[in-house]
């Protein structure tokens, strides 16, 4: 009996869910940065404004940076006006993107709790619970005993080091399949016409005064009448090229997952003071993190003892989980604005618009920039959810500072 | 976990460190003579180079002792550290600077 062929009873390749194409001479818009936001603002440009001459140039392979490294938490319960209303609008994208996307993306909005361990956080996250209001973000305060019935496995008990004081929820907040949002993101983008390349690294522009006609690549030069900078952590690498000084700092960011569990977490658990956040995945691994490591890398990996400290507050906080397995642990390359809030907008190229310093909060803001961030390059007029956002503030002095005043776990 | 070498201490664990982000950048010879945008690059805006950066360190649980360092960005190796008074050195000395306070 000969030996049979190996993999020759495999199931056929499954179908492309987008084209692999080469690039074109030129486009009206190249959108730099292939992962979730850069995705989004082309299935925008494409679905609400009819622009489709758009490439989308990944140096990688796509939503392969922070779009397959975050803890996929969704939330708008931000304190200042201008970011609840990005997150908001954000969210409501959230709540009928399986629909807009024709995909699923496990969208699961099981709520969040952020937890206060001190009076000062009780005093903070009452407020930003009122403000929440206001903006008709859902949220309220809840006591420990009603921490303890939305989700039974955090330790409550008055005896730790940092009680749960109470918490502030957002029933609306949840968690989705972030690789799956950006395979729907894709896939519109993709069936609209729109290229999206691959292995294309961006190594420089082609100038004329005040504007960038095209971007020089490693699969050759590419005009562009409109250039949108969608690189998170390695953003200053391309705006060093352009001359444009931006106020990131690039840090790594680590998460990790345990092995697979029972369902045993029903919902989002952050907190700031203990400091780390946790949910449990559809297929069962928690999924956790926290800080980022304090110095600047773009290494995609960072310090066993930031993993170390991430872990003692999730002990401390879910006694249950002492003896899970951690399985893995990864880094993405987040960019830090000082305000801990994006820049969006104008740069001084005429044509080139910026969209950094999300930090580490990019994600579940997905939806809600790639929208306004198209309306942004249709109209080329920044739309009013990012106008607050503009890189002049750290001259005007109008930051959103959600650094300190959300306390918000970034 | 990462060894750094403090410049008087020698190498100690990563975790008695803190960062102190960029180094090496003055504070403005004549303040009042500042316009608002040369402010906010003074206040906010720093270098994000990947790759070689010259960085202020605290040996914030040892000597207390700030101090600068030449690192990688990327590969996060220390290249060189050395005491603020001392000036900062350019690249081809670096590379041949590697032996003196360089953690192993």
């Amino acid at each position: 009996m000969s030996p049979r062929t190996p993999g020759a009873d495999l199931p056929e390749h499954p179908d492309a869910l987008w084209r692999s194409p080469e690039p074109k001479r030129s486009y009206d818009v190249v959108i730099v940065g292939g992962g979730g936001h850069g995705l989004a603002t082309a299935h925008y440009l494409a679905k609400n404004h009819g622009i489709t001459n758009v490439a989308v140039l990944e140096k990688g392979w796509l939503a392969g940076g922070n779009m397959a490294r975050n803890t996929t938490i969704i939330r708008s319960n931000y304190l200042w006006d201008e970011s609840s209303a990005i997150y908001e609008h954000a969210l409501k994208l959230w709540e009928g993107l399986e629909e807009d996307l024709g995909y699923p993306i496990l969208f699961s909005q099981r709520g969040v709790l952020n937890l206060a361990h001190t009076l000062q956080d009780v005093r903070d996250s009452v407020r930003r619970v009122e403000a929440n209001k206001l903006n008709g973000v859902d949220a309220e305060w809840v006591e420990p005993d009603e921490v303890r019935k939305i989700c039974p496995v955090v330790n409550t008990s008055s005896d730790i080091r940092y009680p749960v004081l109470g918490a502030t929820y957002q029933p609306r907040a949840g968690i989705a399949k972030h690789d799956y949002v950006a395979w729907g993101f894709a896939r519109r983008a993709d069936e609209a016409g729109i290229d999206l390349v691959q292995d294309c690294e961006v190594t420089g522009f082609t100038t004329d005064g005040n504007r960038v006609t095209g971007v020089q690549t490693t699969r050759g030069t590419i005009g562009a009448g409109t250039v949108a900078l969608c690189a998170a952590g390695h953003t200053s690498v391309l705006t060093d090229v352009l001359g444009i000084r931006v106020p990131i700092q690039s840090h790594p960011l680590q998460a990790l997952v345990s092995e697979l569990l029972e369902p045993v977490h029903p919902t989002v658990v952050m907190s700031n003071a203990v400091h780390v956040y946790v949910s449990q995945a559809h297929k069962g691994e928690l999924v956790m993190g926290a800080g980022v490591d304090s110095y600047n890398g773009y290494g995609q990996r960072g310090a066993f003892h930031i993993i170390e400290r991430q872990m003692a507050a999730a002990v401390e906080l879910f006694p249950v989980f002492a003896r899970a397995h951690l399985l893995r642990t990864w880094a993405g390359i987040v960019d830090v604005s000082p305000d801990a809030s994006p820049i969006v907008g104008r740069t001084p190229y005429d044509n080139v618009y910026l969209n950094c310093g999300w930090g580490t909060g990019g994600f579940k803001a997905t939806p809600g920039i790639g929208s306004a961030l198209a309306h942004t390059i249709a109209h080329d007029e920044p739309h009013p959810f990012v106008a607050p956002f503009a890189l002049d503030r750290f001259v005007t002095g109008a930051l959103v500072d959600e650094h300190g005043a959300a306390a918000v776990a970034h | 976990m990462q060894l750094i070498a403090c410049p008087w201490c020698g190498p100690r664990e990563e975790v008695e460190f803190s960062y102190g982000g960029q180094a090496h950048v003055p504070y403005p010879d004549s303040p009042a003579e500042l316009s608002d945008e040369e402010w906010a690059h003074y206040v906010f805006f720093r270098d994000n180079p990947k790759g070689r950066f010259a960085e202020r360190w605290n040996h914030s649980a040892g000597c207390r002792r700030w101090f600068n360092a030449i690192r990688d960005t990327t590969t996060y190796r220390f290249e060189r550290v050395y005491r603020l008074d001392d000036p900062k050195r350019g690249g081809t000395e670096l590379a041949s600077s590697r032996k003196e306070g360089t953690a192993p």
